[in-house]
């Protein structure tokens, strides 16, 4: 199959979200038909190309809310167009890329630039996420306005990596987005309780002497972000919760109404700090590998609807930066390849929730908080055809040496893990086929798909 | 035995295995020719990449007493942010022959991660790593507390554990590596141990740790059936503690955690189960006038020259039983 | 390690008793007498042997005073072939009375193989200051002698082959009752090759 047309596909006997086998016939971009009509659609068609489904899952694209592609500034840690292949090969039809590159996506420019990068490759849809604060500082104002109104259309705004931790500044932040129908994403992080932190403090930070990063910094500034959110009636949305506290916190914000949405990324679903024991850097993470008691929780909310979202938060890093003293080593795990197996293995083996559910917190959800029109839809006649096929009996022994992220810091090496993504649609283009990159989706197509 | 990391590796029997070569070592310390050809040919390499001047002169006599030829490598201030890595450097000790790594690092873990890396084949001393560990401290404290807890009951000190014996540990618990290397060790070895310090100067979950806590020092020096401890161990204040951040001023400290000239007399008049005066240990060097008075200090019940040769005695042995290790590739 | 079970006995407890006698007689006669004689010996049967050797000495001439007169040596910090070893944590070294200065110390052993032993406690002994002279006592001279030492006092002479183990079984360090002590050798299977710098099996000194 070559990039230059997409010809129709029709996949055969694949199971929606894991119910009935059924077909599917891809065209123009969008599901065209499905069930019995699928095959007789098909017959008008020319060079339709068939795929057997047959034993794998139908899940819409997945969307991540959460991704670092490291472009401009730090290319050899991970370009836009790596990044963009290790999301098409992970399942994700869109990323957001956050702000923290060098320069920093505080201005129209950068985040035209990235959009446009994101464009060019053609992997998955690539939504730049713009600076609250000019160049992260969290002194003044990023021009918010300006990135909303950029090619970009930027909706999400976060300084990811550091807190926006002035109250008044966070305040003006909220109150600011309103008018772009825009949304902040915090990281939740105290800094002056944090200040030096390598990991959670608790029983095993106390016994490694490494200064510690206690949950109250993160839950107190949840605390205070969603009583913001809720006086100045604006949109919240918080990244990578990690703390059995900040479920409870947010659980109590969603009762009183509170317009917040809540983040777990796949590593805080199943990694504790029990594994620093060793001082491996590919653990040091931010926020950071919590208690099993925490791990705990974060399932329960992300099952219950606490939390809304899988979050990446994919990190890439060079070697360098990992192979080095705990201390100074960098913070930050690769995820993209990963999130889906890691969600199976602790989320639907778990019993603790569904397909459907999955593609809610996958895809759906992270969709609906960013507004988009063409991601998380449902798997339907009419829709757009941004879907993946799982196989979800095979396992995999992670090897970051296999992946097509740049970064090969990941927590889950070696690990046995279910599940993997067959092929990804991007408009009804297979960009991955057979497990494996196939083609990316042509400039052209993109651009009139993901601007409709 | 391949690497020594952490005294929480250490079983009791490979503690009083190190602590029983290190008597013998501290007879060979005694006679006239004090130098052992047990390590002739072999390379200490001391990789310190923080200045210690003390704990680097102990590990150097301690291997040239054992015919090891000794490199020293200062690396201080030497990160990934200022240069060559840890890894870079480690390779090329390993290039140049080293047997041995003996290294201090400002950064906890770094030497677990030089021991798991597959960097060097060397073994691996922790001469002290950030704030987590320093075990040959901690041995050479035992062996210190050892011979006294022994000699008060007439006892040989081979193959004695301090079962029984009531330690107290003062100061700043949060970022001793000398008191955390102390407390595994002493645990292990059956000694009682109490902690006495400020509660900001304690770690976040201190209460789950095999040990009793007090904030008091009043409380903890006449806690215990014999009413008193068997032993002092007084930690050193460091100075970028002080100034209020984890106590209000240094005259507070000493107050209430200060081995002061009252809480002297309060030791010298105890008499512990043995019938002898409790000994005060301390890693050095000294703050005289605040968390030690001079009195203190300079007191006959005040072990800290015996810890420096012990120091000696400990390194030796702990030099020569990890590299007269089978476990080590001799191909 | 593969070994066939074949184990036989080469001296009896009533064997071991007659050639400490012989050899108590032998040092006496040697040194005409007992004065300035010290024993020595190398932990940790040879400690015991030595013990035991001091006894006999005693009742041939109650001037002999054992406590003043035996001592331990040992050798481990001394030894050239730990890494094929592995460490061994050392055993005490007791010098009773004024010292080795002008003495005549015997090294006392249990089983005399490559000689590194004993060469390892010549070292120690220099260390440690001048003897007069220094004998060597063992009970099994089992050859294989990788160095130039010999001994001056042999309970028995036992030829052996490489593959063969030499075990000195005593009541203090193995266990045994003291009348079922003896000396054993177990011959290895054919299969387990002689170790290269020919080291001993524990037990059977070097």
């Amino acid at each position: 199959m070559t990039s230059t047309s997409t010809a129709p596909t029709l996949i055969l006997g694949a199971r929606p979200y894991g119910e009935e086998p059924t077909d599917i016939l891809l065209a123009e971009g969008r599901i065209l038909a499905m069930g019995e009509q699928a095959r007789g659609h098909a017959q008008d068609l020319e060079k339709v190309h068939e795929l057997d489904a047959a034993g794998l899952l139908a899940l819409p694209g997945m969307v991540d809310l959460h991704t670092h592609l490291r472009e401009p500034g730090r290319e050899d840690a991970e370009t836009v167009e790596t990044g963009s292949r290790a999301a098409a090969k992970g399942g994700f039809t869109a990323v957001h890329a956050m702000a923290n590159s060098s320069p920093v996506a505080d201005t129209a420019g950068v985040v035209e630039q990235v959009h446009r990068l994101g464009r060019d490759s053609g992997w998955t849809e690539v939504y730049p996420v713009g600076a609250v604060t000019v160049g992260l500082a969290g002194e003044k104002l990023a021009e918010l306005g300006a990135m909303a109104e950029s090619s970009a259309q930027v909706r999400m705004f976060s300084d990811d990596g550091m807190c926006v931790h002035n109250p008044v500044l966070m305040r003006r932040a909220l109150e600011y987005v309103k008018t772009v129908d825009g949304f902040i994403a915090q990281h939740a992080q105290e800094p002056l309780l944090t200040e030096g932190a390598q990991m959670n403090e608790g029983d095993v930070s106390a016994v490694l002497g490494l200064p510690g990063w206690p949950a109250v910094a993160e839950e107190s500034i949840i605390a205070r972000d969603v009583l913001l959110a809720q006086h100045v009636g604006s949109r919240l949305h918080i990244c990578h919760v990690s703390t059995a506290g900040s479920v409870e916190i947010i659980r109590w914000a969603k009762q009183r109404g509170i317009d917040v949405t809540a983040e777990v990324t796949p590593h805080h679903l199943l990694l504790t700090d029990e594994l620093v024991r060793g001082y491996d850097p590919v653990y040091k993470v931010n926020p950071p590998l919590r208690t099993a008691a925490d791990v705990e929780a974060l399932r329960h909310g992300l099952a219950d609807g606490t939390i809304d979202v899988i979050g990446t938060d994919h990190a890439p890093h060079p070697t360098q930066a990992k192979e080095c003293e705990w201390s100074a080593a960098a913070m930050g795990m690769t995820g993209l390849e990963t999130a889906l197996p890691v969600v199976i293995k602790t989320m639907i083996a778990t019993g603790l929730m569904d397909w459907r559910r999955f593609a809610e917190v996958t895809s759906e959800a992270p969709a609906r908080i960013y507004r988009h029109s063409q991601q998380g839809r449902p798997l339907q006649p009419g829709e757009p055809a941004n879907l993946i096929l799982v196989d979800a009996e095979s396992t995999q022994t992670v090897d970051p040496g296999g992946h097509a992220s740049k970064g090969r810091n990941s927590p889950f090496r070696g690990m046995q893990l279910p599940g993997s993504v067959r092929a990804t649609f991007l408009h009804g283009h297979p960009v991955v086929l057979d497990g494996a990159l196939n083609s990316p989706l042509k400039q052209s197509q993109a651009q009139r798909k993901v601007t409709s | 035995m391949r690497h020594l990391l952490s005294t929480a590796d250490l079983s009791r029997t490979e503690a009083l295995s190190i602590l029983d070569t290190a008597e013998e070592m501290a007879a060979v310390s005694t006679r006239e020719v004090k130098k052992l050809p047990t390590l002739r040919g072999r390379t200490v390499v001391n990789l310190f990449f923080e200045d210690s001047t003390r704990t680097r002169i102990s590990f150097e006599a301690a291997a040239k007493r054992l015919s090891a030829d000794v490199m020293n490598f200062s690396a201080k201030g030497s990160s990934v942010s200022k240069g060559e890595s840890l890894k870079d450097t480690v390779q090329t000790l390993e290039a140049i022959g080293a047997d041995a790594i003996v290294m201090r690092h400002w950064a906890s873990g770094a030497a677990a991660q030089l021991a798991a890396s597959d960097w060097t084949d060397c073994a691996v001393i922790n001469a002290g790593d950030g704030t987590h560990e320093h075990p040959t401290q901690a041995l050479l404290d035992a062996l210190t507390l050892r011979r006294g807890w022994t000699a008060a009951r007439g006892e040989d000190p081979r193959g004695a554990d301090l079962a029984g014996m009531r330690v107290l540990i003062v100061g700043d618990i949060l970022h001793s590596r000398v008191a955390r290397s102390n407390i595994w060790l002493l645990r292990t070895l059956g000694a009682e141990v109490g902690l006495v310090a400020p509660a900001t100067l304690l770690p976040v979950g201190v209460q789950k740790w095999p040990v009793s806590v007090f904030y008091s020092l009043d409380e903890a020096l006449a806690s215990g059936p014999a009413g008193g401890p068997d032993a002092v161990m007084m930690l050193r204040v460091q100075a970028e503690r002080m100034g209020g951040a984890y106590f209000p001023t240094a005259a507070e400290y000493t107050r209430r955690w200060g081995l002061t000239d009252d809480r002297l007399a309060q030791l010298e008049n105890h008499r512990t189960a043995a019938g002898a005066q409790p000994m005060i240990l301390h890693p050095g060097p000294m703050n005289r006038g605040v968390e030690i008075s001079a009195a203190a200090a300079d007191s006959p019940m005040n072990q800290v020259l015996d810890q420096v040769s012990h120091g000696v005695s400990v390194r030796m042995a702990v030099l020569h039983l990890l590299l007269s290790s089978s476990e080590r590739n001799t191909a | 390690m593969t070994r066939s079970p074949e184990t036989s006995h080469v001296m009896s407890a009533s064997d071991m008793d007659r050639a400490l006698t012989r050899i108590a007689h032998e040092i006496v006669e040697s040194h005409r007498g007992i004065e300035g004689l010290l024993l020595l010996g190398i932990p940790r049967r040879g400690t015991i042997l030595a013990r035991r050797l001091g006894e006999r000495l005693a009742r041939i001439d109650p001037g002999f005073d054992p406590e003043q007169s035996t001592g331990s040596l040992d050798i481990t910090l001394y030894r050239d072939d730990l890494r094929a070893h592995g460490a061994r944590t050392p055993e005490p070294t007791k010098i009773p009375g004024a010292g080795i200065d002008g003495a005549t110390v015997v090294l006392v052993d249990d089983v005399l193989y490559s000689g590194r032993t004993v060469r390892a406690a010549l070292d120690a002994l220099q260390a440690l200051g001048r003897p007069a002279v220094v004998r060597l006592a063992v009970l099994v001279d089992r050859g294989h002698r990788e160095l130039p030492i010999r001994s001056d006092h042999v309970g028995k002479n036992l030829p052996t082959s490489r593959e063969e183990r030499v075990s000195v079984l005593l009541d203090e360090v193995d266990g045994v009752p003291r009348e079922e002590e003896a000396v054993v050798i177990q011959r290895h299977a054919a299969t387990s090759s002689p170790p290269a710098t020919g080291s001993p099996a524990a037990g059977g000194g070097c």
